[in-house]
């Protein structure tokens, strides 16, 4: 600890430390600000042209119908797994380290949520008819099959989005207080609006905590709960390498090894950029650094036990597919995700590569890309090869579908980067738990 | 009953454990404290005298109110419409109630049961809490959302004198009355 920005900060300094990320941002915010939105613009203008010409304009094709929209769906719930994963089960355990990466990895939930509830829409054409998914009866008083696994999902994502986001807001409440106090003129008004007049007197904090423990003991079975339940749209099908019971664990397990690595990709360069180092110290990367590496190592056991599910299966449709996925149109698909997934995390073992930010860094792009490669060889793979030939076919992209893709990743980035520069990206309460309290009969008055 | 509201502002966790400590022990119940965090210490002394918060009955409420209202949902609407889906069905024949296929009407339990769970809590939260307030507290300060302590006292006029000399005793960096 010989370097002064590792130093034990006081409760003032954290406050001071939280405001000064709410600072003007500089030219490099704006550059990165102009990238995103010409990313948004391609979005936007696809998705225009796919509405106005139809749904060729995506190249996704029978028997491929699902193809680059709900892989990319299924990766952007994925990512969303970190955030209340951190701020819920890891709350529970009590693990401290936490606190200085919860704020913006619940941040980055909502906004891979919300990026992830578009491609339903997008998919499935009409979005104009969006409220079709709402459980309500038809003209012939015909309810949705609540006995389809979308109609759970429907449910499913449209919870785990509310109760992350008003996890989100509570948390966000004692922390605007703190703005609303340390500021002034119009931004103090605003800050006092979204504060709702907190005041951090022992009645509120009383309601507060029970209120909190009580929120992450619902959203810890939610946390594992969504995942499964978007597994179970494959899963519940027959279609060759989705049937299995593995699917849940398999997809939760995947959803956290790439949120963890959003998280990374994303607070790695607030802690530079913002100089949170007394924050996000050497510790907590060594943590997320292991928690990625445990996930990875869980995430190859389970590509082994689908391996040999097939192979042991006794099913020639189920050893075909495998077969084609591994040697045939997609395998380099395949091999990618093996190694992204499987090969790349291995760096971690070390400690050096752990707190290392750059070998961090590289190792989370790696993942993001291996994830979104697993969703893809769950999906088009085994759609592209299921029981008949004549039901075979292989995907192209088309340039629609890949700006619409790419830029999802805008629409991301748009939200977040407009988040850490309005609200506290740093919880300033929860900081101020893990440093020791100031004591006058202690080492750390002041 | 008149009654005279003294502030005293800390800048110390142990200060404030020990002025509340000799509050309690004077007697005087009738405090509100100000912390820019939650405190173990603190709450483990105010909540002696006080019952567990209630947020937790809105919960149960809320989670019961989901799972009755999911069930109620998917069971009636099998039943004015049945749906066989896959061999598997529940619905209403002239000699009765047909089926048994509750087990997929669980996972929308489940989730209906978080989220209304989840929402009646943050209602409890904000009701009991008494938020939000448009205009602070007059005990308030804008430091004790950023590294000071405060401990507002409510008592007869009378007494102001001994518990300003108690809290500054305690280790108060200033008191006054409010």
């Amino acid at each position: 600890m010989s370097d002064s920005r590792t130093t034990t900060p006081t409760f003032a300094d954290v406050n001071r430390d939280v405001l000064r990320t709410l600072n003007p941002p500089g030219n490099l915010y704006f550059a990165w600000m102009c990238v995103v939105a010409l990313g948004l613009a391609g979005f936007f203008f696809a998705w225009a042209g796919q509405v106005w010409w139809g749904m060729g304009m995506a190249g996704k094709r029978v028997p491929q119908m699902w193809a680059m929209y709900i892989t990319t769906f299924v990766f952007w719930i994925g990512i969303g797994h970190a955030g209340t994963l951190i701020s819920a089960i890891l709350y529970l355990f009590r693990a401290r380290w936490r606190t200085s990466i919860y704020r913006a990895a619940e941040a980055m939930t909502i906004f891979a949520v919300m990026t992830a509830g578009l491609f339903p829409l997008i998919h499935a054409g009409r979005m104009w008819f969006a409220y079709f998914l709402l459980p309500y009866p038809n003209q012939r008083s015909l309810w949705p099959n609540f006995r389809s696994p979308l109609v759970w999902d429907v449910f499913a994502i449209s919870t785990y989005l509310s109760i992350s986001t008003v996890f989100f807001i509570v948390g966000l409440v004692p922390d605007i207080a703190a703005l609303r106090d340390a500021s002034t003129g119009w931004r103090r008004r605003i800050f006092a609006m979204l504060a709702l007049g907190w005041e951090g007197s022992d009645s509120q904090w009383r309601h507060y905590r029970r209120a909190y423990g009580l929120l992450a003991s619902l959203a810890t079975p939610l946390v594992l709960s969504v995942h499964s339940v978007v597994s179970w749209d494959f899963a519940m099908a027959l279609v060759p390498g989705w049937h299995s019971t593995l699917f849940a664990p398999f997809f939760v397990d995947g959803a956290i090894f790439s949120g963890f690595a959003m998280v990374l990709v994303l607070v790695l360069p607030m802690r530079h950029f913002f100089g949170l180092h007394a924050y996000i110290q050497e510790k907590h990367l060594d943590a997320m650094g292991k928690l990625i590496l445990v996930t990875g190592l869980v995430l190859t056991y389970f590509y082994l036990c689908e391996i040999f599910t097939s192979l042991y299966s006794g099913e020639h449709i189920e050893k075909a597919s495998l077969f084609w996925k591994v040697t045939q149109t997609y395998a380099w698909a395949l091999w990618t995700m093996y190694f992204c997934n499987c090969i790349a995390p291995l760096v971690l073992f070390w400690r050096k590569a752990r707190t290392s930010p750059v070998a961090l860094y590289v190792v989370s792009i790696l993942v993001l890309i291996g994830m979104w490669f697993e969703r893809f060889n769950i999906i088009v793979p085994s759609l592209g090869h299921d029981f008949y030939p004549y039901t075979w076919g292989i995907y192209y992209p088309s340039p629609t579908d890949t700006a619409i893709v790419l830029g999802s990743f805008a629409f991301f980035l748009l939200l977040f980067l407009g988040f850490i520069k309005l609200m506290p990206s740093l919880s300033i309460v929860e900081v101020k738990e893990t440093i020791p309290p100031p004591m006058r009969d202690g080492s750390h008055a002041h | 009953m008149p009654t005279e509201t003294v502030l005293g502002v800390f800048a110390h966790v142990d200060t404030t454990v020990r002025a509340l400590e000799e509050l309690r022990a004077h007697g005087y119940h009738d405090l509100t404290v100000y912390t820019p965090l939650p405190v173990h210490e603190i709450e483990e002394l105010l909540e002696r005298d006080r019952p567990v918060s209630r947020v937790r009955l809105f919960t149960l409420i809320g989670g019961l109110t989901g799972i009755a209202s999911a069930f109620l949902l998917t069971i009636w609407s099998s039943l004015v419409w049945g749906l066989v889906t896959g061999g598997k069905y529940l619905q209403l024949e002239p000699g009765g109630i047909a089926g048994s296929s509750l087990p997929p009407f669980f996972i929308i339990a489940f989730e209906l049961m978080v989220l209304f769970g989840g929402l009646a809590t943050v209602i409890g939260m904000v009701v009991l809490g008494r938020l939000p307030r448009f205009r602070p507290s007059s005990t308030f300060d804008p430091r004790f959302t950023n590294d000071r302590f405060g401990v507002a006292v409510h008592c007869a006029p009378e007494r102001g004198a001994s518990v300003r000399e108690l809290l500054r005793a305690a280790g108060a960096e200033e008191v006054n009355v409010r």
